[in-house]
């Protein structure tokens, strides 16, 4: 899927810019691309580190534990193939209350961790993703943010009478998404199986 | 209720940094020592995400900057303005599971266009904040550990944001609307 995805908007791209007689824009659009990916990814570096070392000492103070037998009901719930104890699921727990307060900055790296543990349990091949990851992707895609900050500041700077009366809204729209990504995530997963 | 969320939000991060650094000492943890330790793989961690953002990057920039993303809203806008959508929001749509920083920025220009407080501007915001950059999330997260074969995480995540749209569509007109 990702594959045709990728292809396509290469291919429609460079066709298009042909057709339209600019097809030079291509270089200039393929290199700026490289180089936002490049410079995002060492953007990233200072708050991973960061977070990841919190993350050891939350872990160490046995809080991570603690936080993830909290809502243990609902992650043996989503997260079946993954142990009760296991440290993936306090950084999954970590990563979506993050998500849900706004914080996009402290919710990647915890999101990064989540992966990295999950990746530990993958008994399958290592280039494959596993159910539980699946899951937990299809969760913080689709997750609830009480605020949406940025587009509130927006929406101030440009002189709306009421920046945040679209906060309702957005949760109303997000619940509804996050109510059909797992409903698909659950569905596609037993097609998979039974597919194969 | 806003501002209690709003306070929440601004008071997590210093909490969270005083708070597990604190606990941990009392824990008897070597708190210093422990850090470094955890903080170690930062640096691998990001760099092993950039052949991931630079593939998907480098298409979504071609596709956009060559007027692709243009011909396609061209194609769909007048089926949808029927059915209630706005054409002047497609391009957001269609931005938004693939770049943060694209569909934010097509955001704000139909905010400035057209008033934040308009139909239009109330239907956007609502989009902007509702959903996530699928795409990014995926290519980001899957590449950090190796990934590169994603199984249905896509099909699963697009109808959320499908899902989200016509949600956000739906229920801007019933509060905001008629148009």
């Amino acid at each position: 899927m990702v594959n045709y995805i990728w292809l396509g908007m290469i291919v429609i791209g460079v066709l298009v810019a042909a057709i339209n007689g600019h097809v030079e824009v291509v270089t200039k659009a393929a290199l700026e691309g490289a180089q936002v990916a490049v410079q995002t990814a060492i953007d990233l570096i200072a708050i991973i580190t960061l977070w990841l070392g919190i993350m050891k000492l939350a872990e160490a103070a046995g809080l991570v534990r603690a936080l993830a037998r909290m809502v243990q009901p609902i992650t043996r719930f989503l997260f079946p193939s993954v142990p009760k104890d296991h440290p993936a699921m306090g950084a999954i727990v970590m990563n979506l209350s993050a998500n849900i307060l706004g914080l996009g900055n402290a919710s990647t790296p915890m999101g990064l961790i989540a992966m990295q543990e999950l990746q530990k349990l993958n008994r399958g091949d290592p280039k494959e993703a596993t159910d539980a990851m699946c899951t937990f992707l299809a969760l913080n895609t689709s997750c609830i943010t009480l605020i949406p900050t940025t587009i509130i500041g927006i929406r101030l700077i440009y002189g709306s009478a009421d920046p945040t009366e679209i906060v309702g809204t957005t949760i109303f729209a997000t619940a509804a998404g996050m109510t059909v990504a797992v409903c698909m995530d659950r569905l596609l997963r037993y097609l998979y199986y039974r597919g194969r | 209720m806003f501002s209690v969320v709003s306070d929440l939000s601004r008071w997590a991060v210093p909490v969270v940094l005083l708070l597990v650094p604190l606990i941990a000492m009392f824990r008897g943890v070597n708190v210093f020592e422990k850090f470094v330790e955890g903080a170690e793989d930062g640096f691998s961690t990001a760099v092993k995400t950039i052949p991931f953002l630079v593939a998907m990057l480098v298409a979504i920039s071609i596709f956009r900057a060559s007027g692709a993303l243009d011909m396609v809203v061209g194609i769909f806008a007048p089926v949808l303005n029927m059915v209630g959508f706005p054409a002047e929001v497609l391009p957001h749509a269609i931005m938004r599971p693939l770049s943060g920083g694209a569909s934010l920025g097509i955001a704000t220009d139909i905010i400035k266009t057209h008033g934040p407080d308009s139909f239009i501007g109330r239907l956007v915001s609502t989009m902007q904040g509702s959903s996530d950059t699928t795409f990014y999330v995926l290519t980001l997260y899957f590449g950090s550990v190796g990934i590169s074969r994603y199984r249905y995480s896509i099909i699963s995540g697009l109808s959320a944001d499908f899902t989200t749209l016509i949600a956000s569509v739906y229920v801007a007109h019933k509060l905001f609307g008629p148009v």
